[in-house]
């Protein structure tokens, strides 16, 4: 038992790391109002961005391509949000609408551009991301060998991004301000603070990180562009429900959406789990979604403001 | 004295109203100037233009002599003018310190410092008396509490021109009278502040000078020692207004509204109303007396149909009404007004048509085969506001969120008088109103008395319940302590019921 614990982890961790990265970025949109359901568009932005880097610097860079894949994916991801932004904080448009219509836009517009380019709506990357015992981390007993041996970089990366984004949102002048256009845009207003202005940050960050989350899904999982994200991005909306829109709640929830998800893939494998009927192990991870959302959602304690567009003349 | 604020022949029109028409007034420094008007004449607006929430259309300002232009909120701030609106904006799941140095954290390195600033908090706290713990989440602290964080955020900017919008509104009349202290205080600091209020009285208490605007226009600027009352009160209404209602004897007829050994439960299944028998008469107004939270809250709601009663009887025309559903209850002839008109009376972002068919949009002349008869609505509805002088902007098609709070209550009497009804509860229907509008209310339900229809009053101010009632009942932790006629008693005897003790012990 322990000793599978110990093999699935890693798999169960490259799973969870994208979802997490992409989680995250979802938080920072909705912690400032703005409802962001297309976080599966961003995703199939930055495996696109992520893919077409990849495969074009690949034979110069070698593995530094990978990272130069990554950073691409970010700014497409960023500037893609410009557009949800517009809609919804210039606009004052519905934002589950802007965010349904980035998740149809970034399907059709990154396949006509992968056509256009390499004539093919498919791009295969030539090289994955490498797995390494990361250095000093992967000697720490138990969780060095559960996170860090066999990991990829991105692992850390993305705990450096929640760490970062943890201590952010709560102990700094922005997160502050962040949080209370979430939960009150008029109060923010009255103490002077530019409510579009929080929300085009928060909005244009939520991107980035989202489709740097696609980026890393292709690059260690994916390995391939294909226009789609599999529905990552509405599991990483679920997980932002269940994590309480709170970054260690985050890092909860996308562990345990990781661990699900793992254990139904590999229990073919695994001789004790072989007697429960298939059906039953694969739909156990959106089963669980489902209860874990029914429950939690009357506990919910999403930010207050989230979905209004900020009107000031409002009484 | 010196003079810190002139506002010159400001002009402000929102879509359909001219909300501040060419206002001119003064404040000078240490002084408490009060700006008086009924509701919708303007006042909120007049000041949001000073604090730059709106830029006014025309008109000048002068801060300290300097002319100024204030764009928004922080230029305000910079010029040393503070606000504390009418619906407080405060983050609820932020700690007191949290939103008094929102927008002007102190940081020290990256992180914003908030034990510096729960000491700062403390010590300006401390030095207007104000007694606010910085480390308390505004969602577990009183609204009391909650106006004195909006005075310290004020005072954290170093604000020393002060505007309070109709700051007792929300107060129990132990939290007014320390509100009035702490103005005192403020103003011994040298602090000058601008009161927006429609309260006479407490412009009497502590105003030095008073602007009063109708309708948005200046109307006159004096000294409160100078002006009675009643001048203020006909300057503000621009008619004499009487402060007593004319009430003509009736004769009580039968029964409309009967309950026997009432118990109810209330939230976390507390006893809230322990055993009340009462009835109401045709042709009369029963006035339930008490102080806020003894059970009239979960009485009334269970009289309405909102709450289930544990035991006891209502009957309403002599027929059994405990188990009927709350359009059941509207058909046998029960009429609501709510003391809360937003949770309860209207729904804010409909049109003041829709709000009017509320309750009765399934019958047959608004709806037929379950489609809506626009038409006929929308002329119910210009009828209801022209009988009940509903004052809206863009008339039937308003939404209700854009009316003024005085507006939004005749709009709500209208509709639940207008079904005529026989028997009107009626739940601290001048909550929030001005003295015109109170008026207005207290004139039509005597109205409904004289009429024949049987009114039940649930109020918590006094004054309120002598002028309307024929009879007081009142109730103190969930029990009737009495019920006496209004003109065999006085306002010191009911006080004393108030707290409990019967009419024998009072005597
Ligand atoms: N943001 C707004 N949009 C449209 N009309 C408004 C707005 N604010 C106030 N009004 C209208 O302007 C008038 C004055 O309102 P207000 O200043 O709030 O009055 P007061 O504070 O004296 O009760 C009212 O008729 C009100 O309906
Ligand atoms: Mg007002």
């Amino acid at each position: 038992m322990w000793e599978t614990i110990i093999q699935i982890t890693p798999h169960a961790i490259a799973f969870t790391i994208p979802l997490l990265i992409v989680s995250l970025g979802g938080l920072y949109s909705e912690r400032s109002g703005v409802v962001n359901i297309g976080l599966e568009g961003f995703m199939v932005v930055g495996m696109f961005a992520g893919a077409l880097t990849v495969s074009l610097l690949a034979p110069a860079m070698q593995g530094t391509a990978i990272w130069a894949g990554l950073l691409m994916a970010t700014l497409a991801g960023a500037v893609f949000a410009l557009l949800h932004a517009f809609a919804c904080v210039t606009l004052n448009a519905n934002q589950v609408i802007s965010g349904t219509a980035i998740n149809m836009v970034a399907g059709a517009l990154t396949t006509y551009f992968a056509r256009l380019i390499t004539g093919s709506g498919n791009i295969v990357i030539p090289i994955a991301m490498p797995r390494h015992n990361l250095a000093y981390l992967a000697d720490i007993p138990i969780i060095g060998e559960m996170l860090f041996s066999r990991a990829y970089a991105s692992t850390l990366l993305a705990l450096v991004i929640l760490a970062v984004s943890a201590v952010l949102i709560y102990r700094t002048r922005f997160g502050l301000r962040l949080r209370a256009c979430g939960e009150n845009p008029h109060a923010a207003d009255a103490a002077g603070i530019n409510i579009y202005r929080m929300r085009y940050t928060a909005v244009i960050i939520s991107g980035a990180l989202a489709s740097l989350g696609g980026a890393i899904f292709l690059v260690t999982i994916a390995g391939e562009y294909n226009g789609t994200a599999g529905g990552l991005g509405f599991l990483a909306l679920a997980a932002l429900i269940f994590g309480q829109w709170k970054p260690i709640g985050l890092l909860g929830a996308t562990l345990f959406f990781g661990l699900a998800s793992t254990i139904a893939n590999v229990s073919r494998i695994l001789p004790y789990l072989a007697h429960i009927p298939d059906i039953v192990l694969q739909t156990f991870p959106y089963v669980v979604t489902l209860l874990a959302l029914v429950l939690f959602s009357r506990s919910s304690q999403a930010p207050k403001a989230l979905g209004e567009p900020y009107d000031k003349g409002r009484r | 004295m010196g003079v810190v604020v002139e506002m010159d022949n400001i002009r402000k029109e929102f879509p359909g109203v001219v909300a501040c028409d060419n206002i001119s007034l003064e404040l000078r420094q240490g002084e408490i100037h009060a700006i008086l008007g009924e509701n919708g004449a303007g006042k909120s607006t007049l000041m949001s233009v000073l604090f730059g929430l709106y830029q006014p259309d025309s008109g000048s300002i002068r801060v300290r002599g300097r002319e100024v232009h204030i764009a928004n909120p922080n230029a305000a701030n910079r010029l040393g003018i503070g606000m504390v609106h009418q619906h407080f904006k405060l983050v609820s799941c932020f700690t007191v310190t949290e939103n008094i140095i929102l927008g002007l954290e102190p940081t020290r390195g990256m992180f914003i410092d908030t034990k510096l600033a729960a000491e700062q908090i403390k010590q300006l706290s401390d030095r207007y008396g104000l007694k606010v713990d910085p480390h308390a989440l505004i969602a577990d602290i009183s609204v009391g509490m909650q106006q004195r964080v909006e005075i310290l955020k004020m005072l954290y900017r170093n604000a020393d021109i002060l505007i309070f919008d109709e700051p007792t509104a929300v107060l129990t009349p132990q939290e007014v009278h320390e509100l009035t202290k702490i103005m005192a205080n403020l103003t011994a600091e040298g602090k000058s502040i601008f009161l927006i209020t429609h309260k006479l009285r407490e412009i009497k208490a502590i105003a030095q000078r008073c602007t009063v605007i109708r309708r948005g226009q200046w109307v006159g600027t004096v000294a409160v020692a100078d002006a009675s009352e009643e001048t203020l009160a006909a300057m503000m209404v621009g008619r004499a207004v009487s402060f007593g209602v004319k009430k003509a004897q009736t004769k009580p007829g039968e029964k409309v509204l009967e309950i026997e050994n009432l118990h109810v439960r209330g939230r976390g299944g507390v006893a809230r109303v322990k055993g009340i028998s009462f009835s109401v008469k045709r042709g009369e107004i029963l006035g339930l007396a008490g102080v806020d939270g003894n059970g009239q809250k979960e009485l009334v709601e269970t009289l309405v149909g909102l709450r289930r009663a544990d035991e006891g009887r209502i009957l309403i025309n002599n027929k059994e009404a405990g188990g009927l559903s709350v359009r059941e209850r509207i058909a046998a002839g029960l009429a609501f007004i709510p003391d809360d008109r937003h949770k309860y009376g209207l729904i804010l972002d409909f049109s003041l048509e829709e709000n009017m068919i509320l309750k009765s949009y399934h019958k047959q002349r608004f709806a037929t085969q379950g489609l809506l008869n626009f038409t006929a609505i929308r002329a119910y509805a210009q009828k209801v506001i022209s009988d009940f002088d509903v004052r809206s902007g863009r008339g039937a098609g308003a939404l209700a969120r854009t009316l003024s709070g005085g507006n939004q209550q005749k709009a709500i009497l209208g509709r639940e008088i207008d079904a005529d009804p026989d028997l009107l509860i009626a739940v601290q229907p001048t909550r929030g109103l001005d003295v015109g509008a109170i008026e207005y209310v207290h004139r039509r339900l005597v109205e409904q008395r004289d009429s024949g229809k049987a009114v039940l009053l649930v109020s918590l101010e006094l004054d309120e319940i002598f002028a309307l009632s024929d009879r007081i009942a009142v109730i103190s932790n969930g029990e009737l302590v009495g019920i006496v006629n209004t003109d065999e008693t006085d306002e010191n005897e009911i006080g004393l019921m108030m707290t409990g003790l019967r009419r024998e012990a009072v005597r």
